[in-house]
């Protein structure tokens, strides 16, 4: 491979990095779902994506093959983006559908009623109750009060990768980010939590977290069990 | 019975199987699909101790003999209650059908209790079968299975027409709890196949039936435990919450139970090992020694002696009626304590 081929790769990794699952709003890089990465030197990129299992949703692996294509194909140097999801019962489907930009809806003929866009803000709204717990948590334990929350802006909330997490989910819904915006609001309204709400919306912030991030745990685990090198099994017996 | 520390616990296993998934067993031309599920089943042991890992050929079938000495020699389970799944576009003879399940338990009386199906797009001929099935098993309990594939159809919901109907005669024939089981690839494949909010209709408006969510909607806990606090006939299954989580990812498996604790209550959580997933015997001995994990779960409700018998097997009991000796029975006051909520102190401020 040519030095301008393994430069290439290299920012399709980046790119990869941008690609999210929907449903564990994480980076399928991070989540170790991109097995292989390369680029030839007449610029075409080969991408192999691998999930925890065979029977994984199909429409969240369609949205990350999609998602991953239209990554790929936007890096300068990468002439075609070949994204190959392995070893999945819609394999076939999904594989051939983005590669075709087929559209959910066509490359599962008969089987889906719409794209996957209100899917996606469905787990993108999770992402933000996750992410309101994930700011407040450390700001509670610091000691601000109820009312102090309901009162903080997000330019008053010191800096941290979870804040701009935050915001970057919530301007993905039309959501209110600004530095003027409340910290805390309605992820279906965007309007402002009232100081006798956040008991329970900040019980409901947790239990999202915590439903989002017990699934992915078992995902790594199943993805790790799944794609584990060989001569590393379990005991018999 | 299971016995720690001078105490007596009784033990239901909610939600078990006896499955044949054996390569004689996979349908021709499904064979991916048969092969793909059982290994997917297969992965999920490796979330279990090392040492109660099987290899993949005893996974696909384990014998009768296995089964009794797992489940009840070893494993303290007082009474099993199957859970039917049938899955016969992969498995040419079911995965594990309520007649298998039944020809079992009636060779060892008074250990299992068997829980039929139905799938509403069977039409007449399912509606047919399900009373057929009640009268030859005394069915108390059904499985759901809405993602199971059907010439083309991959899922249904419990809002379709079609399963109300089924509803309503299970209701009239007697049933009184139906356990639902959410999984992946229900149609139409664009809606999130975890969506819990169609067992929130039924239950509403099937009072007089319990509906046990299996794997408390994993991974939809928060739909499920919305949902749960609403409904009063929503029990919390915790097949896969104890075998998927306790060993491997101890600390979620915390954050879980106490999330459950909190928005569902210790009187609606049931045990089900998810056998032979999971043998039940690790599960059990692992939660009546468990408690919290440290200081940054004490905004959950405490867990007590009380609240793992209730989970290990007394409510189970009283959903179907099975006789507790007084020796597991609860004294008379931990009974009638009031559970979840109130004892919970909101996070924060």
């Amino acid at each position: 491979m040519r030095p301008a081929a393994t430069a290439a790769a290299s920012r399709v990794l980046v790119a990869l990095e941008s690609v999210r699952d929907p449903e564990l709003d994480e980076s399928i890089t991070s989540l170790g779902f991109v097995a292989s990465c390369t680029v030839s030197d007449d610029g075409v990129a080969q991408v192999r994506l691998q999930l925890p299992t065979y029977f994984c949703a199909p429409n969240f692996a369609f949205l990350m093959v999609a998602d991953a294509y239209d990554a790929v194909s936007a890096v300068s140097g990468v002439s075609r983006a070949d994204i190959v999801l392995e070893d999945h019962f819609a394999s076939t489907e999904i594989n051939g559908g983005v590669a075709a930009r087929a559209g959910f809806v066509q490359s599962f003929d008969g089987e889906a009623v719409d794209e996957l866009e209100s899917l996606r803000a469905t787990f993108v709204r999770k992402a933000v109750w996750a992410g309101t717990d994930r700011v407040c948590r450390p700001l509670i334990a610091a000691g601000r009060s109820g009312e102090e929350l309901v009162g903080l802006t997000l330019g008053e909330v010191p800096a941290s990768g979870d804040l701009d997490r935050l915001r970057s989910r919530r301007v993905e819904l039309g959501l209110p980010a600004g530095d003027g915006d409340p910290l805390l609001i309605d992820p279906s309204s965007g309007t402002a939590i009232r100081a006798e709400d956040l008991p329970l919306h900040l019980r409901k912030a947790r239990v999202t977290r915590v439903s989002v991030e017990a699934n992915s745990g078992i995902c790594r685990s199943l993805l790790q069990e799944r794609y584990r090198p060989v001569g590393a099994q379990g005991d018999k017996r | 019975m299971y016995e720690k520390d001078g105490e007596k616990y009784f033990v239901v296993d909610s939600h078990m199987h006896h499955w044949d998934a054996s390569p004689e067993n996979w349908v021709a031309g499904a064979e991916n699909y048969a092969k793909g599920w059982i290994e997917c089943f297969h992965a999920y042991q490796s979330l279990a101790p090392a040492e109660t890992h099987w290899t993949i050929e005893h996974f696909q079938k384990a014998s009768e003999e296995d089964l009794m000495k797992n489940v009840f020699e070893d494993g303290y389970v007082d009474v099993a209650i199957f859970q039917s799944t049938y899955l016969k576009e992969w498995y040419t003879t079911g995965f594990n059908t309520t007649e298998r399940n039944a020809a079992l338990a009636e060779k060892h009386p008074g250990k299992f209790i068997v829980n039929g199906r139905w799938d509403p797009r069977e039409g007449d001929a399912g509606i047919a079968q399900l009373e057929s099935d009640v009268e030859r098993y005394g069915l108390k309990g059904v499985k759901m299975y809405t993602a199971e594939w059907r010439e083309g159809s991959r899922g249904w919901t419990l809002k379709d027409p079609e399963a109300y109907r089924f509803l309503e005669k299970s209701q009239e024939l007697g049933i009184k709890n139906v356990h639902v089981h959410k999984g992946p690839t229900i149609w139409p494949l664009d809606k999130d196949a975890f969506d819990v909010s169609d067992i929130d209709h039924a239950a509403t408006d099937f009072p007089e039936l319990n509906f046990i969510v299996e794997h408390v909607g994993l991974p939809r806990i928060e739909d499920f435990c919305f949902m749960a606090t609403q409904e009063p006939n929503v029990y919390a299954g915790l097949s896969v919450v104890i075998g998927g989580l306790m060993h491997a990812r101890p600390k979620f498996f915390a954050k879980v139970m106490g999330e459950l604790l909190f928005w569902v209550g210790e009187d609606k959580m049931t045990f089900g090992s998810d056998y032979s997933i999971w043998e039940p015997k690790w599960q059990i001995e692992g939660l009546v020694d468990w408690d919290y994990p440290g200081d940054e779960f004490s905004d959950y409700p405490r867990v007590n002696v009380a609240t793992k018998k209730k989970i290990l097997g007394l409510n189970a009991a009283k959903l179907y009626d099975i006789e507790v000796p007084a020796e597991c029975q609860l004294p008379a006051e931990d009974a009638d304590e009031p559970a979840a909520q109130d004892d919970a102190v909101l996070v924060g401020p």
